[in-house]
């Protein structure tokens, strides 16, 4: 024990029964459905050549990443208008705000999927109450489409964007503000040539954590898109269960986890992920 | 360069208040401030000044009373509209700037040319001594460096007035008397009315032109150091700038400053003695001995002596003499 602890920090001793955890939980599934997604049904890149061959697989592919586009970009805008309201609002509304903010993470995604059905539906309230005024004569069809998706996903991803935002916000030390409008810029000046740059490393937070987040979604889109808004969460699970394809299954799966770390990859290139991540910028 | 607004403004501030809820932080202030002035706003915290200058330049709505820069009212005009330079407690610099871009900014701004730009800030440079840093950010200067941008991004719009507040708070001590010379000289050069905020009274001596003693949001004495450290009119400020013994006498209470008395072994002196008592403690300053007496009766004076003039120590214990000319002792008009 003594001649190993002279080569090896005892500190590795401490962190060896979690480094075997992840280990054997998640890298060790991970490798697997490397090598599934190489190896099944027959070995070679068979399953990668799909998605040359196959249009529905692109299809499902295009339709994923713009979905999940149009998501973030709402959904950082929304987060970005409430960060700031939480901000310069008084302190008890502001806790109040952050309540409501948390309150929603805490509500089960299928039950927040459901109400969107109960209240956006053919017969929801929102439909129904417009025919009784006579504002419209045929339901807007809001769901089980990819507005219907769309809009399930904003308001599951906004309080993600919010506290990335938050965070960034809270830390700015609002007399620069003072300072730009001491020396002559009107508001909108200030809020696009200081606001804005000193809040970008929050904003990319909250666009790759809830792009990210949104690659994966399987629930929202399989209700609210009915059928028709097949993405990529969703194929999987099909080709998991349904259809038995494990090695399709296992090869979007390690293109989706590949796709989130080149993005990564291409951010850390722009700027230090470490300010990113809760880090201080300099 | 040509410039709009005056290089010079002089202030007319008229029955000026300001309310917090029920708190009255700044209680019908008047003050005028004359053109080329370095006028400071000196008291302890709490006292209003800061919530002054903020009326001044614009961060904070005027509950009561007007502010007249050149003779026209400035109250309703926006922070942004006033053209008051302004350095900041803590600095606030543009973190995300380079000091080129920090300095410039005002004249970006206000979309000036290019080259007018760079002119200027070359200029601001100079005057602050920093062309060797022209392409750092903010956080890659030290602390007298980054005060020095915060004062040259203020001047670069040449701004009838400069307010500063507490900008030397950050900085240590040695670094503090430095700055304080460069700019009280930047001050002399540029001519710019300066409103300097500070609770550091040293600084308020030797910076100023006049000095405003602030106290619960009233104005308590205003004049030059000179007036207000030989004249000063209440207790509050002959113990608020420097130091002073206070003795009741049967037609006021008088201020004494603990440098004018002289202290010698009883019985020694010249004259007859103005007070006798026992030395209660001697502190060694270097220059000076500080001497505790006690005085029969109860009171206790504090005698600051220069060390060369003391020809027999004095230790503890011994009884003592104090004698100073009638000059030396002023009588308060405020208690």
């Amino acid at each position: 024990m003594k001649t190993l602890g002279r080569y090896i920090s005892p500190g590795w001793f401490l962190v060896a029964p979690f480094l075997l955890l992840v280990a054997a939980f998640y890298l060790g599934p991970i490798l697997n459905i490397l090598w599934l997604s190489f190896t099944d049904p027959v070995p070679g890149v068979g399953n990668y050549r799909e998605l040359y061959e196959s249009d529905a697989l692109v299809r499902i592919i295009w339709t994923t990443v713009r979905v999940c586009i149009v998501t973030t970009v709402f959904s950082v805008l929304l987060g970005y208008v409430i960060a700031y309201a939480m901000v310069h609002a008084h302190e008890n509304k502001r806790n109040l705000m952050l309540g409501f903010v948390l309150v929603s993470f805490w509500i089960s995604i299928l039950v927040r999927t459901f109400s969107w059905l109960m209240l956006l539906g053919r017969n929801g309230l929102v439909n129904n109450a417009f025919e009784t005024i006579g504002i419209i004569s045929e339901p807007i069809a809001f769901m089980r489409n990819e507005l219907g998706v769309l809009i399930g996903m904003v308001h599951y991803m906004v309080p993600y964007a919010v506290l990335p935002l938050l965070v960034n916000m809270q830390t700015l030390d609002m007399r620069v503000m003072n300072a730009s409008r001491n020396l002559g810029a009107s508001g909108t000046q200030t809020f696009w040539r200081i606001y804005l740059p000193l809040t970008t490393p929050g904003l990319v937070a909250s666009t790759l954590l809830v792009f990210i987040l949104s690659l994966g979604f399987y629930v929202t889109p399989a209700v609210l898109g009915g059928g028709k808004v097949l993405m990529v969460a969703e194929y999987i699970y099909v080709q998991l269960l349904v259809t038995l394809q494990w090695g399709t299954a296992a090869m979007l799966a390690a293109l989706m986890l590949f796709g989130v770390l080149g993005l990564l990859y291409v951010m850390s290139r722009f700027m230090k992920l470490s300010t990113v991540f809760g880090g201080t910028a300099s | 360069m040509a410039s709009p607004v005056p290089t010079q403004g002089n202030l007319n501030i008229r029955d000026l208040s300001k309310k917090f809820g029920d708190f009255l932080a700044v209680d019908k202030v008047n003050l005028k401030i004359e053109k080329g002035e370095f006028l400071t706003l000196l008291g302890p915290s709490g006292s209003g000044k800061t919530t002054l200058l903020m009326m001044i330049a614009g961060f904070l709505d005027i509950t009561a009373g007007d502010i007249d820069l050149n003779g026209a009212s400035i109250a309703n005009i926006p922070a942004e509209k006033r053209n008051f330079g302004m350095v900041f407690q803590g600095y606030a610099l543009f973190p995300h700037m380079t000091v080129r871009e920090n300095i410039g900014y005002a004249l970006s701004v206000r979309k000036r040319p290019a080259s007018e730009i760079k002119a200027r800030v070359d200029e601001m440079l100079d005057l602050v001594q920093l062309q060797d840093f022209t392409d750092r950010k903010p956080g890659q200067l030290s602390g007298g460096q980054q005060q020095r941008v915060a004062l040259a991004r203020a001047l670069s719009f040449a701004p009838p007035v400069l307010l500063l507040d507490e900008p030397l708070g950050a900085l240590d001590k040695k670094l503090r008397v430095e700055v304080q010379d460069q700019l009280k000289d930047i001050h002399d050069r540029i001519g710019t009315t300066f409103i300097y905020v500070t609770h550091d009274q040293e600084e308020a001596l030797s910076m100023s032109d006049r000095i405003v003693i602030m106290r619960d949001g009233r104005t308590e004495q205003v004049g030059t150091p000179l007036e207000l450290y030989e004249k000063p009119e209440s207790r509050f400020v002959a113990s608020f700038l420097g130091k002073s013994n206070f003795l009741e006498q049967p037609d006021g209470l008088y201020a004494l400053r603990p440098e004018k008395i002289d202290i010698c072994a009883a019985g020694t002196g010249a004259g007859p003695a103005r007070l006798t008592g026992t030395v209660r403690s001697i502190t060694y300053f270097g220059s000076m001995l500080r001497v505790m007496v006690d005085i029969a009766g109860g009171t206790e004076v504090e005698v600051d002596v220069d060390s060369w003039r003391i020809n027999t120590p004095l230790s503890k214990g011994q009884k003592v003499d104090l004698t100073w000319s009638d000059a030396a002792s002023v009588k308060l008009a405020r208690g």
